[in-house]
Formats: structure tokens, sequence, C-alpha cells
């Protein structure tokens, strides 16, 4: 009786799943130590109504962006920290060292790694940017749902709480690699929670982004501000437009492929299984239809953002304009058509290999025409070398090399040879780190003083680009060289002697990287201490082009007094040159109202998966019948949005103005 | 108090806003039916020496449930329309129609559920009905979720009336209602038809 009662509250959780292992220990230690610290620091200086009513509430673009920001980087954090414990077990575990991990432990920290790299850090740091920047070029206040947005953002912390909690109950992770690829991720060959915490980490953070790609695709389309036609967008606003376009289509395909793991798993159908008549290769198709789009969503948004950095530092407009626009089409339409070289070496046969080859060979059309335009619009263009350019010229060499090892790995043939060696593990880490996460540090330099009100310090972020460029090529050069040596992807121990001087450069380079985070944490500390002497009090300190450049900073957050009007691309650099900027009228502005029910709902969502781990199948039951209320509850609220009269607006202006 | 011509506008952009989002809502859920469609056309001939699809549709009771489904999508675009006349007692009437209709639908649906499973035919027996189960299951699950919207929708339209906001939701549900239908005959004519002529 007892017993049975225990079953239905509790599933599968009971004693031995608490942590008794020096790295669980470890982990939840320090997550109750941090989350021990922020209470007491909240309680201590009386902070938690303002933390809830000011942030944790907001359906501000700019709150939320900055929360997705800090959250971002406390994952990015974690994920560093996965990194260095492979590099250390591979620059250690060779022939009769075994390194200081056994394998299954190994095969989890690669997992959790490649998981919260791609879904919490960098996934979390372009949403961030997505909705300081976006709202504020195309001229409006807010996006098209701010309820969606702030429940996007909360699934999104609820999926990045559930990767971690393995530490504190159950104790493993997947072991089955980023993409939990069938047969290996079914229930017979990992039967722990380890899959389970994967399965329902992303599906609850993968929601989360569907609906941030539905909020932008519909803000970028509905809410411009008038005479902004599709042509006059920053390109920013317009990669933005491509990356939502692509996690609408494919985060439904990731959604259903993870549900039907998941039924394999908790029902014993046979999707993906070896038995019953499943297909498991059918799981790799599908789940690739997700993860090849996938690395365009990541890289898109830094096409824009260095789309922007050049013609601001060259003080020209976008060259070839119209041609980097259908590059970045070109790009969306080539990125969903080609997931198939991921796994030539199944066997699909000469003509679809050689078709889907061929097709991602095309890429660089489109690629080459968003580098023209980059070239020509630094051609003969008064060039000014601020951090963002050097992140940007660090870019290109970084994104050329990584460009050219895929074109290799698109030839199938060549492909059976390196498939799955460290040699694809360094072309996509140059795709993604020197792509897409230079161009986040890029975008942060250069929209820092926007939010802020200060610049950064320029000494020490070009000291950053330097360090992360050195160390980059000194941690991943010697990979490719690995992977032509033969050494495949995901080892935890080698034979080969030749290779260990190889990792220890290697390991190197990431303490190399190390020191470029750490000189970047110093640049942010030294700049707000430093932040009178790097104050800008102009809201333009780079001489900007686009709207986001003509409001004051810190942005109010009613962003604009008055919608602009734009009359051509580059709007703000227009009126800037038309002598239009000084006028200033003011309206009453809808101001949508802070709301909690994005907390509760993500709360529920997050309940719902870790009672769904662990089997309490009533408690999964309780946590959906009371988001669903939630869900009831906020549809027939209708008084979500209250007016900020003109009066209030002109008092708050020259509040902000007399400052 | 009167609504000024600028607040008149506001709620026409927002209804505009909503009716994009939500658009943009169906086409994900359609792609996420393209997966499960495509999950099935693999796995539809996987049988493992269990039934196949011959042995298990039963097309006179499927035609049946198309006709209600269809039916009811009639009168569910009827209440929106007479939503927008104004006429409240008739769009409840048409809206209860919808409910009735849909509850049916479900009540076939979950009748032929359960007779194949409680013959050992269910989800787990072969990747072909796991895929079945799953395809058609997730249609029926979003046909409880529309009944439950249905029911919400219907106590605050006694409650409310039809103002704005509520001619929105009437409409939006249709939306939704609509798309079901849509995804229905493609499972009519791809799983039924197609399932007993291959
Ligand atoms: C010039 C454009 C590119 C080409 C031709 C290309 C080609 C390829 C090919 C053929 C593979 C599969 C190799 C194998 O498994 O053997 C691959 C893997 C990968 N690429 Fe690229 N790629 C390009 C750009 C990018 C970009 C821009 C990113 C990310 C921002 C990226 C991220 C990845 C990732 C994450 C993987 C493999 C993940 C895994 O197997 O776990 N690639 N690429
Ligand atoms: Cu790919």
């Amino acid at each position: 009786m007892i017993d049975s009662l225990r079953v239905l509250v509790l599933g599968k959780l009971d004693w031995s799943a608490l942590p008794h292992e020096w790295f669980t220990i470890g982990g939840t230690v320090a997550l109750s130590g941090m989350l021990l610290t922020v209470i007491a620091m909240l309680t201590y200086f009386k902070r938690w109504k303002w933390l809830w009513k000011e942030w944790l509430t907001s359906t501000d673009p700019k709150r939320i962006g900055i929360m997705y920001i800090v959250i971002a980087g406390l994952m990015l954090f974690r994920g560093a920290l996965d990194a260095m414990m492979i590099w250390i077990q591979q620059s250690l575990s060779l022939g009769e060292s075994h390194g200081y991990l056994t394998g299954p432990h190994f095969q989890q920290i690669f997992t959790a790694h490649g998981d919260i790299m791609v879904f919490f850090a960098t996934m979390g740091l372009l949403a961030g940017l997505m909705n300081l920047i976006v709202p504020l070029q195309i001229g409006a206040r807010d996006l098209a749902s701010p309820l969606l947005n702030t429940l996007g953002f909360w699934l999104y912390v609820g999926g990045a709480i559930l990767i971690n909690m393995f530490f504190v109950f159950g104790g493993e992770f997947a072991a089955v690699g980023w993409l939990a690829q069938t047969p290996l991720s079914e229930l017979q060959y990992s039967p722990g929670t380890g899959v389970d915490y994967w399965i329902w980490s992303l599906q609850v953070s993968g929601l989360g982004s569907l609906f941030t790609g539905i909020n932008f695709l519909a803000t970028i389309i509905k809410m411009r501000a008038p005479g902004m036609t599709l042509l006059r967008m920053p390109a920013f606003t317009w990669a933005t437009l491509c990356s939502s376009v692509i996690i609408i289509t494919i985060f439904p395909i990731l959604a259903i492929t993870i549900a039907m793991l998941t039924l394999d798993r908790y029902l014993g159908t046979h999707f993906f299984t070896t038995t019953g008549g499943g297909n498991p290769m059918m799981y790799i198709n599908l789940i690739w239809m997700w993860g090849h789009p996938e690395v365009y969503v990541l890289i898109l948004p830094s096409y824009g953002v260095y789309s922007e950095i050049v013609a601001t530092f060259s003080r020209k407009r976008t060259a070839l304009y119209v041609s980097n626009v259908i590059g970045l089409l070109g790009v969306t339409a080539i990125a969903m058509l080609v997931w198939l070289h991921h796994f030539f070496t199944m066997g699909a046969g000469a003509d679809v290999n050689a078709a889907f080859g061929i097709s991602t060979e095309f890429i660089v059309l489109p690629t080459a025409l968003l580098f023209a335009s980059w070239l020509l619009t630094m051609f003969r263009g008064r060039i000014k070398l601020a951090s963002p350019m050097f992140w940007f010229l660090a870019f290109v060499s970084t994104f050329t090399f990584g460009g050219l090892a895929g074109m290799l790995l698109a030839f199938p043939a060549a492909d059976y040879q390196v498939h799955n060696s460290l040699f694809l593990v360094a072309h996509f880490h140059t795709q993604i780190v020197g792509g897409a996460l230079f161009g986040i540090f890029a975008a942060i330099t250069y929209w820092f003083p926007k939010f802020t009100g200060f610049k950064l310090n320029e000494t020490l972020g070009k000291y950053a680009v330097a360090l992360w460029l050195t160390g980059f090529f000194l941690a991943f050069l010697p990979l490719y060289i690995l992977g032509f040596m033969g050494a495949t992807r995901r080892l935890d121990h080698y034979t080969n002697p030749s290779w260990q001087p190889l990792f220890m450069v290697s390991v190197v380079g990431f303490l190399v990287l190390c020191t470029g985070a750490l000189t970047q944490i110093l640049q942010i500390v030294v700049s707000i201490v430093q932040r009178r002497q790097y104050r800008d009090a102009t809201g333009d300190p780079w001489d900007g082009r686009t709207l986001e450049w003509s409001t004051p900073s810190p942005v109010p957050f009613y962003n604009f007094t008055s919608i602009p009007e734009v009359h051509s691309r580059d709007a703000f650099w227009e009126m800037k040159q038309s002598g239009q900027t000084a006028k200033k009228h003011y309206e009453d502005i809808e101001v949508p109202k802070n709301t909690p029910f994005g907390i509760y709902i993500a709360a529920a969502a997050f309940v719902f998966g870790f009672a769904m781990v662990w089997h309490m199948f009533l408690i999964a039951a309780i946590a959906l019948v009371a988001a669903l209320l939630c869900v009831i509850i906020r549809t027939f609220d209708e008084d979500t949005e209250y007016v900020l009269p003109a009066s209030k607006v002109r008092e708050l202006e020259k509040a902000r103005e007399a400052a | 108090m009167t609504a000024t011509l600028v607040e008149v506008h506001r709620a026409e952009e927002k209804a505009r806003k909503t009716y994009f989002l939500f658009w943009v809502y169906l086409m994900t859920d359609l792609l996420m039916f393209a997966g499960l469609f495509a999950a099935f056309a693999v796995l539809r001939s996987n049988s493992f020496s269990g039934p196949t699809e011959k042995d298990i549709y039963q097309l006179p009771l499927v035609l049946a449930e198309t006709f209600i489904l269809l039916i009811s999508s009639y009168t569910a675009g009827l209440a929106v329309y007479s939503a927008n006349k104004g006429r409240l007692k008739t769009a409840q009437v048409l809206l209860y129609t919808t409910g009735v209709l849909g509850l049916s639908f479900l009540t076939l649906e979950l009748t032929e559920f359960s007779h194949l499973i409680s013959d050992g035919n269910g989800p787990s027996r072969s990747a072909f009905l796991s895929s079945y189960f799953s395809l058609v299951g997730t249609h029926g699950l979003h046909i409880t979720v529309g009944l439950l919207w249905l029911v919400i929708l219907l106590i605050f339209l006694a409650k409310r009336g039809l103002s704005e906001s509520m001619i929105r939701k009437v409409t939006l549900f249709s939306m939704f209602w609509h798309f079901l239908d849509i995804v229905w005959i493609f499972i009519f004519s791809i799983v039924y038809l197609m399932g007993v002529s291959l």
C-alpha cells in the first residue's frame, strides 16, 4: 500500500538517486551554493520585489534580452567546464594511462557539452541579441506577442535548469552524443534516466525557441515602422527574419522526432528500435533534418551583425545590399535541403550521396554574395578599426578556414575518410566558435553602449580578440591534423603516442582561449568601474546608421517617443544627413503590462518534464493541468495593457535630459 | 465610453497580429504532422508479422468519422459568420453542434482504438501500428484539445457575450478546427484510402 503510493507520487525516484560521486556531489554543492548566495544577497539587499517586478515578470524585450544573455553566459561557462574536462582527459589518456575519467562519465560530458553549447549558450545569446536589437531596428516598441516572449524565455530557462538537474537527482546524464542517435538512445541500450533528462530538457527549451521564432517572424512582418519596406530593413533584422524562418520550419520536426523517441522509451513503440520493425536510420534522417538547418540558425544572425558592423565602421552604406539579402535568403533555402551530408556513410547509395554532396557545395554561392557585399562595403570606405571590426576580421580568417573544411567534408568520397573524425570536430567548432560566437562577441561590443550608456574598454577588447584568435587556431588546428592522422571524435583513450603532442598543443590553445574569456570579463569590470570615462551621452557612439542609434542610451522602456517614419535604407543616417533628428513630439503610448504567466506556465512545464523523467505520472498530470489553467486564465484576461499618456512621456524625457 | 478612431485602429492592428501569429503556429503544427506522416510512410509496411493495414482499417466507420468532422467544420464556420453578425444565440447553438459532432468523432475513433488494443494490436505491437496510432492519435489529441477549448469558449461567451475580443477567439477556434479538418482529409486519403488499396 505504502509502496504503491510511493510509486504513484515519486515514480522511480529513491534514495539511490541522490548524489554520491565526486562530480555529482561537486555539482550539487556548486549549484546549491550559487542558489543560496543569490537568495542571501536578494534578501540582504531587500531586492526580491524589485527582481520580481522589474525583471522576472517583465515583458520589455530589452529586459528579457539582458536576462537571456546573463543565463546564456552562465551556460557558456558551464559548457566550457565540460570542454576543459574533455581536453584534460584526452591529453592524459594515452596507452597505459587512462586519464581521470571513466568511459561512461566521459561520454556524458561530451554529450552535455554539445547540448549546452548549442541549445543553451549560443541559442540563448542569439535570442537575447534579437530581443535587444530587432524592435529598435524596425522602429517598434515591442514584439508581436509580449506574452509569448516571456514564455519563450522562461521555457528556455526551464530547459537549462532541467539539463543540470541530473547532478542533484539521478547522477547521470545521457551518454549518447549531443543528438542522442538511435538505437543507442533507446531503452534497451540506455536504460537510465540520462536520456530522459536529455529528452525533456530539449523538449521544454525547444518549445521556447519555437515560440521565439514565431514571435520574431510576426514582429518583423507586421510591426515595422511606416515606410520601412522589406528592402529597407537593416541587415541584422533580415538575418533574424531568416533565422526565425528556419526555426519555425525545423523545431516542429525536432519536437516530433524527440516525441517519437519518447514513445519508444515510455510506451514501448517501435519507431527507431532494432526490433518490432523499427527503423533507427529514420531517426538519423529526422534529427539531421533539424540539425543541419540549426547550424544556420546559429550563424545567420552573426552574418547580420557583421553586415551592420562593416557598414558602420566603413562609414558607407552596405554595398550590394540586395545581393546581401539574396545571400541570406539563399543560405536559408539551401540550409534546409542538404541534411544528408551528415550521414553519407550510412549507405544511401552513390546517387543520393552525390545529389546531396553537390547541393551542399552550392552553399558557397550565397555565402560568396555575403562576402562580396562585406568586401565591397569596406572597399574605399573610411575604415575605423574599432574592436567590433577586429572581431569581424577574426571571423573572416576562421570562417574561411572552416568553410573550406566543410567543402571537403561535403565530397562523399572524401567524407568516408574523415567522417566523425577530429577533422569534423575541428570543422564545426571553427564555424560555431569562429563564426557564430565571434559574431555574438562583436555584437555585444557594438551594442553594449546602447543599453548601458557607456562603451567597453577598447584596448582590452582588442586584446580579447587577439587572444581568442590565437587560442582558437592553437586549439583547433591540431584537431584538423589529428583527424587526418586517424583520430576519431569522442575518444576517451588512445594508443598512438604520436597523437599526444598535438593534443597537448590543443590544451595550450584552450588555456589561451580561457585568458581571452578572462580578458573579456576584465574588460566588462573595468568598463563598469570607469563608466564615467566611457560614458556616451549622445546615444550614437559609433556614428551609426540604423534606427536603434536614434534613441537615447540607455533606451527608455517605450523605445521611441514617437514612431519614426522611414524614407530609405539606413534611416537614421538619412535623418542625420537631412538634419531631422531634433524634432520630437509626444504621443500616448500603449504599454504591455508585466505578467507572471510566462514564469507560471514555464514552471509548470519544468515540473512536468522533471516528473516525466522520474515517471511521477501523477505530478506530471497535475503540472499539465496547472499549465492549462494558466493559459486559460491569461487568454481571457482582457486587461493586459495600459496607456502611458503623452504628458507623462514628456515628463520622463525632460527628467532624463536633465540628468 | 465610445471608442475613438485611434482605439479602433489599435484593436484592428491587434487582431491582425493575433491572426498572423496563429497562422504561423498552425503551419508549425502542420510541419509536426508532416514528421508523423513521414514516419508513417516509412513504417507502414513494417507490420512485423502482426496485422497489416488491410487487416485493421474499417472504411465505413472512417467514412462516417470523415463526414462528421466535415459537417462540424461547416458549423464552426457558420458560427464565426453569426458571431460577426452579432447573433449570439445562433453562434452558441452552432458551436454546441460543433462540439457534439467533435465528441462523436472522438468516440468513434476511441472505439476503433480500443478494439485494436483489446485484440492485442496496440501501438507496441509493430512499427506500423506505432506510427499509425501516433499519427491518428495525435490528430485525436488535437481534437480533444479543441473540444476543451470549445467548452471554455462557450462558458465565456455566455458570460461576456460577443465582445470584439470574443469574436476574435471564436474565429481563432474555428481556424484551428478547419485546420484539423484538413489534416484529417490527409489522414483519410493517405492512411486509410491508400492503405486499403495499396
Ligand atoms: C561552407 C559551408 C559548410 C559546409 C560545406 C559544411 C559541410 C559539412 C559537412 C559535410 C558536415 C558533415 C561531416 C561529417 O559528419 O563527416 C558538416 C558537419 C557539421 N557542420 Fe558544417 N558545413 C558548412 C558550414 C557550417 C556552418 C556555418 C556551421 C555552423 C555554424 C556548421 C556546423 C556543422 C556541425 C555542427 C557539424 C556536425 C555535427 C556533428 O556531426 O555532430 N557547418 N558540415
Ligand atoms: Cu550540415
